[in-house]
């Protein structure tokens, strides 16, 4: 398998999976304007992995003569230890104030990132980091002003806030070990090592939370897990996820509107 | 029920978007929203999804005082007979195409 496809697969699970839980929210967004602007950033993401996978599945069918791999086949027909999502991304959606604080630490890491990937030797790369950071900057500042408006909102939100960072917090290492995929990405310049980024994630996660009165955040190796979601070893809820998301292409192969 | 009971703790808000560069802010709509920044976020989500403004103007509701509609007999119908408030007495020479 070529590793540099998986790197961009990468990034396109990513985008699709969580832009897949925040759709989930479409219709039960706790008041009309913040349901349109949660889908909203569903849809964001859901096109950004659309350009990856596009990315993707062009490389792949270059470098495996005979083969056409789509942008849809690599959606909707890998299996779970196929993808290279972060775990992080695939928990359940729990309440409102968890939804908010994954989406707040991935928008940052997704920031930093495609802040970096501008200067990408890979022109696609780059281009499809350009066109994202607009989304992503604005991600930033909408999930930033929720962490700020729970955390210090009402006992309540507060304490939910505190319930959200215990139960995300053991996906957060992930984020910056790197795989296989990411040496490959760094040595060719077409990406880099996500490490890089963490001094700068944990220092801007921190000044949010300080305005929000909750406890900062140390990068706690102690609570790395086995779970590798870059490695496709995957918690269980990506399956149920996957079943639902894929169900159509799996029940009726190759249909379309 | 709990939704409802959040929208009502929630100020309303007027929305106001510019277009395009030149024209004016037109009334869009109303939303709920906590405080002004929520409302230009929100007002961007619901109003402008579709590339419809390039600026946002939020006010919120209880900040527009409106006219009484069982004022309007003394409001408006005294125009009714002033024809001449409209420029429209002023012959123009042929040669002025575009007043």
């Amino acid at each position: 398998m070529d590793l540099l496809s998986d790197y961009i697969i990468h990034l396109a699970d990513n985008a699709l999976i969580l832009g897949h839980r925040n759709s989930e929210w479409t219709g039960h967004g706790p008041i009309l304007e913040q349901d349109i602007a949660l889908s909203n950033i569903a849809l964001d993401l859901v096109g950004q992995s659309r350009n990856f996978y596009q990315l993707a599945a062009g490389r792949l069918s270059e470098l495996t003569p005979g083969l056409t791999i789509s942008e849809d086949d690599l959606a909707y027909l890998r299996d779970v230890n196929e993808f290279r999502n972060f775990v992080l991304l695939e928990q359940d959606n729990g309440d409102w104030a968890k939804t908010i604080l994954r989406q707040f630490y991935f928008s940052i890491y997704q920031y930093l990132l495609y802040k970096e990937l501008l200067a990408s030797k890979y022109p696609a790369i780059a281009a499809i980091s350009e066109k994202s950071i607009k989304e992503t900057r604005y991600h930033v500042k909408w999930s930033s002003e929720w962490v700020v408006r729970l955390g210090d909102g009402t006992p309540e939100s507060h304490r939910r806030m505190l319930d959200a960072r215990q139960e995300l917090n053991p996906w957060i290492s992930e984020l910056f070990i790197p795989v296989d995929f990411d040496y490959e990405a760094a040595a060719t310049g077409a990406g880099i090592l996500p490490d890089t980024l963490q001094e700068e994630w944990f220092q801007r996660v921190n000044h949010v939370f300080e305005s929000a009165g909750l406890p900062l955040l140390s990068f706690e190796k102690k609570n790395m897990h086995i779970l590798s979601g870059k490695k496709g070893v995957h918690s269980e809820h990506l399956g149920y996820l996957l079943e639902e998301m894929q169900f159509l292409q799996r029940a009726y192969p190759g249909s379309n509107w | 029920m709990e939704i409802q009971s959040h929208s009502n703790s929630w100020p309303l808000w007027e929305v106001f978007i510019r277009a395009r560069q030149g024209l004016d802010h037109k009334h869009a709509g109303s939303l709920h929203a906590a405080d002004a920044q929520m409302a230009i976020e929100n007002a961007r989500d619901v109003y402008t999804r579709r590339n419809e403004g390039i600026s946002i103007w939020v006010v919120e509701s209880k900040h527009i005082h409106a006219s009484d509609p069982s004022e309007s007999g003394s409001l408006y119908d005294p125009a009714n007979d002033k024809v001449y408030r409209h420029p429209s007495f002023y012959h123009l020479p042929d040669e002025l195409k575009n007043i």
